[in-house]
């Protein structure tokens, strides 16, 4: 889908953070973004004061490891809600989150411009067809994301069996997938 | 090595890792599993990306008085973190090492009984994770399950009935599958197992030992 005046070019404002610490680039960022993390981390059960503070470390994150943004490999939605993610899990859990180990890549392998196109293209396409789903499955997604889906929470609620939820949000990520093909 | 893989990270699982609902110990097997297998890491990926579109439609919330001012303020003091350290090629990804310590033959392992080492990684009540290191043809002690159990193999291989699992290969178990991994005659097979709930030993011997080994 063409691109929307909702929808800058993050891609463009996170080069400008990387490589001339763009400030104005960074606010531009932070005026969509902050909101909405701080939204998600109060869905994900976060009080008012946590979710303020939590979101204040996701965005110094984004300006800190600007360089490690890859625009060929994910949307700078996808890498802040990383970022917010693991964030949720230490502050709230007091865990750990493991992550992978880092693929080589870096200042040398510059991303290629055709791939980031192309990929910033999927990425919208998959927004879309989120958007696009009924209420019912929408719905499920975002609980799973928010962290409120612990799957037997979800069974006592609707009635239903546990294995039923399960391939239900298997179905739902199913044709999520074949939306985008 | 990643072509190898042939037993991987069902839909479940790599969904409830991306939501971030795993426990440390599963999170743990994921991440070492999709450290070593792209087409795992694909499909994470793909999943963050649902993730992602999820943050992004997220109805913004009200932020605190001067909160850009604040995050402004903040940007200078932050110095610019080093690059991650590259894949480092040893039989131990990056993320089991960091909680291991070292790698393999620095590790204080724990003898187990005849053929098999172990090291406790996470001990916690949602599930543990340890690292086995198996004598070729040792098994490892019969036992059943009260969650779903990981068991990634990192050297080595066991076989488990007719599959065979080598290096990257997860098996998943759960409380109806009484199973024995044999470790493949030749060299030790080393391996991390996770687990919901403690594993539960069956057998007289092995279940007198359980309070004793801790496992
Ligand atoms: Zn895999
Ligand atoms: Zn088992």
């Amino acid at each position: 889908p063409p691109r929307s005046p909702e929808d800058p070019d993050w891609t463009a404002a996170m080069e400008r953070i990387r490589t001339a610490r763009d400030r104005a680039a960074f606010a531009r960022v932070f005026r969509h973004f902050a909101p909405r993390v701080k939204g998600f981390l109060i869905r994900s059960g976060a009080s008012e004061a946590q979710a303020e503070d939590c979101m204040q470390e996701v965005m110094a994150t984004l300006w800190q490891k600007a360089h490690l943004f890859d625009p060929a490999r994910a949307s700078l939605a996808t890498w802040i809600f990383t970022i917010a993610r693991n964030r949720r899990i230490d502050a709230l859990r007091k865990e750990r989150r493991p992550e992978p180990e880092d693929l080589a890549w870096g200042p040398e392998a510059e991303p290629d411009q055709a791939d980031v196109v192309a990929f910033q293209q999927e990425a919208r396409g998959l927004a879309a067809a989120i958007a696009a789903l009924p209420d019912a499955q929408r719905s499920l997604i975002e609980r799973a994301y928010y962290g409120e889906l612990s799957h037997s929470q979800i069974a006592v609620e609707t009635g239903l069996p546990l294995g039923t939820i399960k391939s239900r949000i298997r179905l739902a990520l199913d044709r999520l997938r074949h939306a985008m093909t | 090595m990643t072509d190898t893989i042939t037993h991987h990270l069902t839909d479940d699982l790599l969904a409830r890792y991306c939501a971030g609902e795993l426990s440390e110990g599963f999170s743990l097997a994921v991440a070492t599993h999709l450290s070593l297998c792209d087409a795992c890491r694909a499909r994470a990926e793909a999943l963050d990306a649902v993730g992602g579109a999820v943050l992004d439609a997220t109805p913004p919330a009200p932020l605190a008085r001067g909160a850009l001012d604040r995050a402004l303020a903040g940007l200078d003091e932050r110095p610019s973190p080093a690059a991650p350290p590259p894949r480092c090629g040893g039989v131990l990804p990056a993320p089991l090492r960091d909680y291991a310590g070292g790698e393999v033959d620095s590790l204080r392992w724990r003898n187990m009984g005849p053929g098999v080492e172990s090291l406790l990684l996470i001990d916690a009540p949602e599930g543990s994770a340890r690292l086995f290191r198996i004598r070729g043809g040792s098994e490892l002690p019969d036992h059943g399950h009260r969650g779903t159990e990981l068991t990634l193999v990192l050297s080595g291989a066991f076989r488990d009935g007719d599959a065979r699992f080598a290096r990257g290969d997860v098996e998943i178990a759960d409380e109806t599958m009484q199973h024995t991994p044999i470790a493949e005659p030749g060299a030790p097979c080393i391996c991390l197992a996770v687990t919901e709930g403690r594993l539960r030993f069956r057998g007289l011997l092995p279940r007198l030992a359980q309070p004793f080994f801790g496992v």
